[in-house]
């Protein structure tokens, strides 16, 4: 059990818990318009397809302020701080990816199709593996945290332009919001999608800052029991 | 705290095999099974960072 004074510390935590509790059993069992063509009920993947990436951009948001703040500082910490955001939203991205691939199977009829948003979030991916690559290449922690900063420096407005602008500005897309089709606010006229699907969008980016935060702690103490 | 909270959870379970709240679990489909399972995955899943969390509290204050 958490002490009192430590759940009052927390209650972004417990926020982020209690949001995605509701969007589980709301987003399953509240009205949705579960009738709009190929899609059905799968209308409700919504509320945990979407937050995946909406989790993985905050996250990377996150990386980039403090690899920003890293470069001026050169405090360690920071460092730190910008790569467990990254891995922890490549966590997220993954999941996105899956589930995405798997709601495709079931609406589109393939795992995976040549389309704008798809192929822009796959390079998006690769992108950040590289920076995975370039920081286990470096062995001095200070260079290290130099080259991965600029990397991501130039990497996560890449990253947006190829998962929202590129796929915007596609002719013809499948996926929803790129390209030529809509998106989900033009679907749910009765506003039943937004009463889950806000709240399941906060919970879920709480939790991968959760996550992440997490991450940093522990990558701090091992470094610093390195040093002892 | 633990212990009686494991006891506790199963005094809980047997005494819903009994209750209306078995009722409605087997309506609609059984929706109801799937939504109870998802959500005890995810306090699993909760419970599991909680600790996390706590573990490192600790060591951070040891190291400090």
């Amino acid at each position: 059990m958490l002490a009192f004074e430590e759940m009052r510390k927390s209650w972004w935590k417990i926020l982020s818990v209690v949001c995605i509790v509701y969007a589980i059993i709301g987003g399953l069992l509240m009205p949705a318009p579960d009738d709009i063509g190929i899609l059905a009920k799968t209308i409700r993947n919504l509320h945990f397809h979407v937050p995946m990436w909406f989790t993985m951009i905050v996250l990377l948001v996150v990386s980039y302020i403090y690899g920003i703040k890293f470069l001026s500082s050169n405090n360690l910490a920071h460092d730190t701080m910008s790569s467990s955001f990254v891995k922890v939203s490549m966590l997220f991205g993954l999941m996105g990816l899956a589930t995405g691939s798997f709601w495709a199977r079931f609406t589109w009829g393939t795992w995976w199709i040549e389309d704008a948003k798809l192929n822009g979030a796959a390079i998006g991916m690769l992108i950040y593996i590289a920076y995975y690559i370039l920081r286990n290449s470096i062995e001095d922690e200070v260079k290290r945290g130099k080259f991965s900063s600029v990397y991501n420096l130039f990497a996560f407005p890449l990253y947006i332009v190829l998962i929202i602008v590129i796929p915007r500005l596609a002719e013809t897309s499948l996926h929803p919001a790129s390209g030529d089709t809509i998106g989900f606010s033009s679907l749910d006229l009765d506003n039943n999608l937004r009463k889950v699907f806000y709240l399941a969008t906060v919970g879920w980016i709480l939790l991968g800052v959760w996550i992440a935060t997490l991450k940093y702690r522990l990558i701090e103490l091992i470094r610093k029991n390195e040093k002892i | 705290m633990r212990k009686y909270s494991i006891i506790l959870l199963f005094v809980a379970l047997s005494a819903i095999a009994q209750t209306p709240v078995d009722d409605l679990l087997y309506q609609s489909g059984k929706i109801y099974v799937v939504v109870s399972i998802l959500v005890i995955i995810f306090a699993f899943l909760a419970a599991y960072l909680v600790r996390l969390e706590k573990k490192i509290t600790e060591l951070e204050k040891k190291t400090k």
